[in-house]
């Protein structure tokens, strides 16, 4: 669905992905790991449009993305959620959902007409959620928080759907709600490419990892072969794998 | 009721309809001090279409808002390629500019200013300013306002969700300055004169200032502001004529307003009217 193909981008003299290759298929749950500063955001980042490819090329099932404006990019299929939170802090929890599937309304539809709440409000009872719908979002927990980021990039009916450390600063009952969330978008179809340090997670939801150092892929496989790779335990899972 | 209780209200409803010529830009993350340049495009034009070419008032307050919004439709698109100080540098020579035009045009009363003879009056000052409250908390609750909302919140993610930011924020541009010019057109039929003095550096600075002190959160931000800048002046001139042991507000009046203006932004500092005082009202 989704290929990398010797991919490359530079901060000034510092290149921060170097030739990175690797597919993600369609349906499947690819992790993103790797040490901190290996590079997971900034694939992110490229895939969804926010940094400009120095190099290499980015297609999406098929067609070549590579130069696509990030603002056209959901068009596409391809949504995501952030590292830090960044909901609209000033605007409520269905509003924040709503910008989910913006791209795909009327300009002049109201947001508080009788579908478009409806649906929003499905989307977070859907995800244990239910009771946040008119709160301003920057006055919820952070848990809270992110998992609204997950609903909203739900909402743009994404076929790729990229959660960027989904997990970071959840407990253990929203990390199983969230799971569980994901499972069941996986299983309408969604693809998820997931950036995450949390490996029990990565364990439990995906089939591929692709792992990444210092901006170079440096391995890829089943979750279990990862585990059991002697350079990834070096360079990224030896203090968990201890 | 009275002259001068009439003019009071009249200029608060010219203020919150100026006032949302800055809140829609800025709603969009857009900070614009050259509100008074929309607002002398729309109290000449309209001045000009009453005065010398005989049209009626109501049909030249809203040529006045077309006028305005074309011109800041056009020059939107320099003045979006700045951004921050350099926006807020950019609007402020933009409203110069528009004065400095204004005054070399001898037939516009030039250095004098125009005077009118239509006259607006409260009734209809009121009923513009109730339509254009009502148009822009449509705006903001339609998924343009969210835009804009989400633009002004993170433009960034914004884009990556389809939002198209420079379309959004032309438009805010736009919209705002049709609203100045409706304003302007308003405060040249209610007081029978413009001229660019009166409408200068400091005017611009006031209408941000209602926006920022009412809130950009929501339409009743700019309400707010502009009820605080145009009756809390007015309070304290009446508060030193009816009481002797405040007699002293009479010279002293405008330190006491900016001493209160400072504890307002310290004690609210996202302005007056937020989204979260909002929802806490209406769950209350």
């Amino acid at each position: 669905m989704l290929d990398l193909e010797n991919v490359s981008k530079s901060f000034g003299g510092l290149k921060v992905i170097d030739q990175v290759s690797f597919t993600v298929r369609a349906g499947s749950r690819t992790a993103l790991i790797g040490p901190n500063g290996a590079g997971k955001t900034t694939v992110f980042n490229l895939i969804s449009g926010a940094y400009a490819v120095d190099q290499g090329t980015i297609r999406l099932e098929g067609g070549d993305i590579t130069a696509l404006p990030a603002r056209l990019r959901i068009r596409q299929g391809i949504a995501r959620s952030f590292q830090n939170v960044r909901l609209m802090p000033h605007l409520s929890t269905l509003e924040n959902v709503m910008l989910g599937e913006h791209w795909r309304s009327s300009p002049f539809a109201l947001t508080r007409s009788r579908d478009a709440v409806r649906a929003a409000e499905a989307a977070l009872a859907d995800a244990g959620l239910g009771t946040y719908p008119g709160q301003v979002v920057s006055t919820l927990p952070y848990g809270i928080q992110k998992r609204i980021e997950v609903v909203r990039a739900l909402a743009a009916g994404p076929r790729l759907l990229m959660l960027d450390e989904p997990a970071a600063g959840l407990n253990t009952a929203e990390t199983t709600e969230l799971r569980a969330l994901l499972e069941r978008a996986s299983a309408q179809g969604i693809t998820l490419l997931v950036v995450e340090h949390d490996m029990n997670f990565v364990r439990r939801l995906c089939d591929h990892v692709v792992v990444l150092n210092f901006g170079r892929k440096i391995f890829e496989g089943t979750p279990g072969a990862v585990h059991a790779d002697p350079g990834v335990r070096e360079a990224y899972l030896g203090a968990q794998a201890a | 009721m009275s002259g001068y209780v009439s003019g009071i209200l009249a200029q608060l409803a010219i203020n919150i309809v100026i006032a949302y010529s800055v809140f829609l830009p800025a709603a969009a993350g857009l900070l614009n001090l050259g509100a008074a340049g929309f607002v002398l495009i729309g109290g000449y034009v309209a001045g000009a279409l009453t005065l010398k070419a005989g049209v009626p008032l109501f049909v030249a307050i809203p040529l006045a808002g077309l006028a305005a919004g074309l011109v800041a439709f056009l020059v939107s698109f320099p003045i979006l390629r700045t951004r921050g100080v350099y926006m807020v540098l950019a609007t402020f020579a933009f409203a110069e500019i528009v004065g400095g035009v204004l005054i070399n045009i001898p037939a516009l009363g030039g250095a004098a200013g125009l005077s009118v003879t239509a006259y607006a009056g409260l009734p209809v000052v009121f009923s513009v300013t109730v339509l254009v409250v009502a148009f822009v908390s449509w705006l903001l609750a339609t998924r343009f306002g969210l835009a804009m909302r989400a633009v002004h919140d993170d433009e960034n993610v914004a884009l990556l969700f389809g939002v198209n930011l420079r379309l959004t924020q032309v438009f805010a541009f736009t919209i705002g300055g049709a609203l100045g010019g409706i304003g302007g057109a308003l405060l040249v039929h209610q007081f029978n004169f413009i001229d660019v003095q009166t409408t200068g550096v400091m005017f611009s600075i006031f209408v941000l200032l209602y926006v920022l002190m009412g809130g950009t959160q929501t339409a009743w931000g700019p309400v707010a502001g502009a009820l605080f800048f145009t009756l809390a002046p007015e309070g304290l001139r009446r508060a030193a004529d009816l009481a002797p042991a405040l007699k002293f507000l009479e010279s002293s009046r405008y330190i006491v307003f900016g001493v209160a203006v400072v504890l307002v932004m310290m004690w609210r500092p996202e302005g007056l009217v937020t989204r979260t005082l909002v929802d806490r009202i209406r769950r209350a």
